[in-house]
């Protein structure tokens, strides 16, 4: 599996409330490019929200965002999620749309390539996501593990720079959970930069380069995986490990 | 009194029928398919463009919209049709003359579009909100998401809705006779009326209701048909690219 040029992301002092109720209250992460930040967390802790913020699906009230060095803030957000794939717990497939379609969509409409060159480049994104057999299918009658190895397809399709997965195998019937993780596995491997929020605490020991726990909006401690699920100093992070684990 | 023939020579007048199904045929039949495909066809775009300012986020767009949608579902649309039909023609009288027809299809278009416009909102309202997520998150702006990717799933929600609509276009069509048409322009209802009082007898009313029936009843089945399909999706399709998934993975 090849990707683009992958970038490098910092976040810095991110904060996002809706109305009254901070979500984010100054979120800290870099992830330098080619490597994986797994976000744990429990939930309503913000994990799902520092996503959007970074993509720009919700704008952050205060703080910066840097894309491989450069602020995501000013600019187009249309433009600047073009460079960052994202993948969802429902993986919201486009269910009117082919698997094949769903990836040739934006493909032509986006990146503006002629149907063929759209085909083709879908095609082969299927081939390693190993679906090339489903490509004429509708996404109603695949798998959830198979709907949501489309939905990373269709990410990839777009070469980004960054990927975002959003708790991406919450929705998994256990036994489909493993081949999703694989193939996030090999494009960590293949050297994508990748911020994956997740409940999943075997892939981030396995996989990350650097795990971050967050609580109540913010990053409370982060470091490699050794020290934060061997060595966690917050009692918070104590105290979360001991319930999932 | 014999309670048949009275009733027969009401309604089953053969004679008074033959004579009037010609013009039925050539005339009402036409021109009631002319109202209502017309009415269809620009109510559905007007009713679209209700239900898109309905959804915008911003108050004076959304506004309007509730307020058409407010007047022209809550009116009689014998009124609506009177109100415009006659209303308007001394103006329009100028680019067509004082010909009833157009205003008639346009008051039908109005009363329609805000119908249409309600089914469509609800439709496009009913679509998770992670499809325009997962469009925007794929560069694609609010409108084109919109337009690619939420409405096209809305619209094929509510397919039962809108042909239900359509058919109830098709006999308000009648309601225009009020305005006064040529006799080229007599549709379905107006034809079996006036043959009705020339005859005596309703005969060739019950004759435009079954050309009426002839019209919405297959469109009451494609409702069922689209109702079928949207609760059962498409099976056929999907047995088959299952059966060519068998056939390519065992060779």
């Amino acid at each position: 599996m090849q990707t683009v040029e992958a970038a490098s992301l910092e976040v810095s002092g991110v904060e996002l409330a809706f109305g009254s109720n901070k979500v984010l209250r100054g979120v800290d992460l870099v992830v330098p490019a080619g490597q994986t930040a797994c976000v744990i967390g429990p939930s309503g802790s913000g994990k799902s929200t520092l996503l959007r913020a970074i993509n720009r699906l919700l704008e952050p009230d205060a703080g910066d965002v840097k894309l491989g060095g450069e602020s995501v803030l000013r600019g187009d957000a249309d433009v600047l999620r073009r460079r960052i794939g994202m993948v969802f717990q429902h993986f919201n497939l486009f269910p009117h749309k082919s698997v094949l379609d769903n990836i040739t969509l934006p493909l032509r409409k986006i990146k503006k390539l002629d149907a063929e060159a759209a085909q083709a480049a879908a095609r082969a994104q299927l081939e390693l996501v190993g679906l090339a057999h489903k490509a004429g299918a509708r996404p109603g009658n695949l798998s959830g593990g198979q709907q949501q190895r489309v939905a990373i397809a269709r990410a990839l399709a777009m070469q980004p720079e960054v990927m975002l997965f959003d708790e991406a195998t919450s929705a998994l019937d256990p036994e489909l959970v493993k081949g999703v993780l694989a193939l996030m596995a090999d494009l960590a491997e293949a050297g994508m930069t990748m911020v994956v929020v997740t409940h999943e605490m075997g892939f981030a020991r396995e996989v990350a380069d650097q795990v971050a726990f967050m609580d109540h909006g913010v990053v409370v401690e982060s470091g490699v995986p050794e020290q934060i699920f061997d060595a966690a100093d917050s009692p918070r992070l104590r105290q979360f490990l001991s319930q999932v684990l | 009194m014999d309670i048949w023939s009275t009733l027969s020579d009401t309604f089953l007048d053969w004679e008074s029928m033959k004579a009037v199904l010609p013009e039925m045929l050539k005339v009402g039949l036409v021109n009631t398919l002319i109202l209502a495909a017309a009415s269809v066809v620009l109510g559905t775009l007007l009713g679209m463009i209700v239900a898109v300012l309905a959804l915008s986020s911003k108050r004076w767009l959304r506004w309007p919209a509730k307020i058409y949608t407010d007047i022209f579902r809550g009116l009689p649309a014998i009124l609506t049709i009177l109100l415009i039909g006659q209303g308007l023609s001394p103006i329009t009288r100028h680019w067509w003359g004082p010909n009833p027809y157009p205003l008639g299809v346009l008051a039908l278009s109005l009363i329609a579009a805000a119908y249409i416009g309600e089914i469509f909102r609800s439709g496009i309202q009913s679509v998770e909100k992670g499809q325009l997520e997962a469009a925007r998150a794929l560069g694609f702006s609010y409108t084109s998401g919109m337009r690619l990717v939420v409405i096209p799933q809305g619209v094929r929600r509510v397919l039962p809705a809108l042909v239900n609509q359509f058919i109830a276009l098709v006999k308000e069509s009648s309601l225009v006779y009020f305005l006064g048409l040529l006799a080229s322009q007599r549709e379905l209802f107006r034809i079996g009326q006036d043959a009705a009082a020339t005859n005596g007898n309703l005969s060739p009313l019950l004759l435009a209701g079954i050309f009426y029936l002839v019209i919405t009843v297959p469109l009451t089945h494609l409702v069922n048909h689209f109702d079928k399909r949207l609760r059962e999706g498409r099976p056929v399709e999907s047995e088959d690219i299952e059966l060519k998934e068998l056939a390519h993975a065992n060779r």
